[in-house]
């Protein structure tokens, strides 16, 4: 049997999508029994809220006032005091997931599957490398825990209906303070967020300005997408850092992605793979762009976009 | 601070668009463009950049391989480093065994700092500084793009999902590095000449008595599955005929 702890992710009131999809992928291990921890400072509603997907057996809650900021250093050894009797620990491939679960998997003495794609076996995944240029099959020893971080574009997240146990932990682990919280600076948006929009909208370094990303934002509107970038045009200024989809930004699968101005790097490319229909607009007809896209057209993106958004607003 | 040490991986270069060998054991290498990993070199740039402003006296290049990673510590010398190790093994480096070697480094040392890439880009598995960290019992900030040093302290930008989180730490600690944190100096000719009489150590990896983790076991190299090339429409219209038939407007 496999016993797996899917590590939950939160932003100190609600869960965030990645947790459902870390279990859609535990449930892909062969007789997966799967708990879930949550650690927070007031999380009974988080707790409850990962008791209803489906598939969970049992919340663990670890609340205390340190666990109020997602800190790997204050995380781990909490998560290795729980460990303990699982035979899988998986995280999501977020910034979250990614800071946290190497420093997990030392403290245990194993090395990490990163980015699970595909599970082929309880100890068998596919994963990407070289910016998804290549698929590597892992196989991991069958001696100690697995710990994973779960590529999230790969899996549909679980439905919710269930009604898990939630569980009050405490848990004996030394918790440092050479590791402080100051300050967090969301993009404040009303958009639908990039890594779980069904629509998203891109523009890239033909835009030529962050004033021109406005008919960008306009087109989205129109659709109801949440608003990405390449790493061109969030380099050139022109919009944040966190809006940058591709290798070394988001990772995302929409049902449907528009890249405007957009060349089509590989490092982008591998941001959208998984994406259901790419539309392609750029005025260079071979733009690598359009080797991947179901539908291009090959114009001049200030005079197409808001046409489209006039069409799609009509 | 007295030292910063910088992890320096010997990577195929990143404009080089990889092949799978035809046997599905690896991606071809051979006669291949070979680099710095790009997160390292910005690694290194912010180690110099904090010598350059007084808050380091020396920078140290490390990088774990066989005799050929020589010429990226040369290169990591020409940037500006004061001297290199290379820790030489014919085998390959699993994220933990890695970090353990790093480790003993460390000690050896007496680094404040250690500044890593946030991942290499033939693996990536984002895995090597956290795992340090952890060994080390030491603060790990990761994916930073800002690094701000205050004596015994250091304030960490890093990039989040959600935007930019600040983070304070306690040193000595181990930071890895986003991509926006620096743009890497440029190497200048006489630099690779004066490169050539900076030292650069060679320590066997036996000398340093690392126990080897459990490698996770590389079973066959596939190419991802591509897409299908699509259809160019000619006008706004067609388009949004064409979504709306998939159900998507």
């Amino acid at each position: 049997m496999s016993k797996i702890l899917v590590i939950a992710e939160h932003d100190g009131s609600s869960l965030n999508l990645s947790t459902a999809k870390c279990i859609a992928c535990a449930t892909k291990l062969a007789d997966a029994k799967i708990d879930v921890a949550v650690f927070a400072e007031d999380g009974t509603d988080i707790a409850n809220e990962a008791a209803q997907l489906d598939s969970v057996s049992k919340v663990l809650l670890v609340d205390s006032p340190s666990n109020r900021y997602p800190l790997a250093a204050i995380i781990a050894p909490q998560l290795v005091a729980m460990a303990d009797g699982y035979s899988h620990l998986l995280g999501p491939s977020t910034t979250f997931g990614k800071d946290l679960m190497p420093r997990v998997a030392a403290l245990l003495g194993v090395n990490q599957i990163s980015d699970v794609m595909t599970v082929l076996g309880t100890h068998k995944f596919k994963r990407p490398i070289y910016a998804g240029n290549a698929i590597l099959t892992v196989e991991a020893p069958d001696d100690r825990p697995v710990v994973a971080t779960v590529r999230t574009a790969s899996f549909s997240a679980v439905g919710s209906g269930n009604s898990a146990i939630v569980e009050q932990v405490s848990l004996d682990a030394d918790i440092p303070d050479h590791t402080r919280f100051v300050e967090l600076q969301a993009g404040q948006s009303d958009r639908p967020d990039l890594q779980t929009a069904t629509k998203v909208v891109s523009g890239g370094r033909a835009l030529g300005s962050s004033e021109n990303f406005d008919i960008i934002f306009k087109l989205a509107d129109a659709l109801g997408a949440g608003v990405g970038a390449s790493r061109a045009a969030v380099d050139a200024g022109y919009v944040a850092n966190e809006m940058q989809v591709g290798q070394t930004g988001k990772i995302i699968a929409p049902d449907l992605y528009i890249a405007i101005g957009i060349s089509g790097a590989i490092q982008h490319l591998t941001g959208i793979k998984d994406a259901g229909t790419i539309v392609a607009i750029n005025k260079d007809e071979d733009a690598p762009i359009f080797e991947v896209a179901d539908l291009g057209i090959v114009g001049d993106l200030f005079q197409i976009v808001p046409e489209l958004e006039k069409a799609i607003g009509s | 601070m007295e030292r910063v040490l910088v992890g320096l991986k010997r990577v195929v270069d990143y404009n080089v668009r990889v092949r799978i060998r035809s046997d599905g054991s690896g991606v071809e290498t051979d006669g291949v463009k070979m680099s710095i990993n790009p997160f390292d070199e910005i690694a290194l740039e912010e180690a110099l950049r904090m010598k350059e402003r007084g808050e380091a006296n020396e920078v140290v290049v490390v990088s774990i391989g066989g005799s050929e990673c020589q010429q990226q510590l040369r290169t990591g010398l020409a940037m500006g480093a004061d001297r290199a190790i290379l820790v030489e093994t014919a085998e390959s480096v699993n994220p933990l065994t890695g970090a353990r070697i790093f480790l003993e480094l460390i000690k050896r040392e007496a680094a404040e700092l250690v500044l890593l890439g946030k991942q290499a880009i033939d693996d990536d598995n984002n895995q090597t500084g956290q795992m340090l960290a952890a060994l080390w019992g030491r603060p790990q900030a990761t994916f930073a793009s800002r690094i701000e040093l205050n004596g015994s302290t250091a304030k960490v930008t890093r990039e989040v999902d959600v935007g930019l989180e600040t983070i304070e730490v306690d040193l000595p600690a181990v930071i890895t590095t986003d991509l926006r944190l620096n743009e890497p100096r440029y190497v200048k000719l006489p630099d690779i000449m004066k490169a050539k009489k900076k030292p650069l150590d060679q320590i066997p990896v036996a000398d340093l008595a690392v126990e080897s983790a459990a490698s996770i076991t590389a079973v066959t190299f596939e190419p991802p599955e591509q897409r299908q090339k699509g259809i160019i429409v000619k006008d706004v219209a067609e388009l949004v005929a064409a979504l709306k038939d998939k159900g998507l407007v």
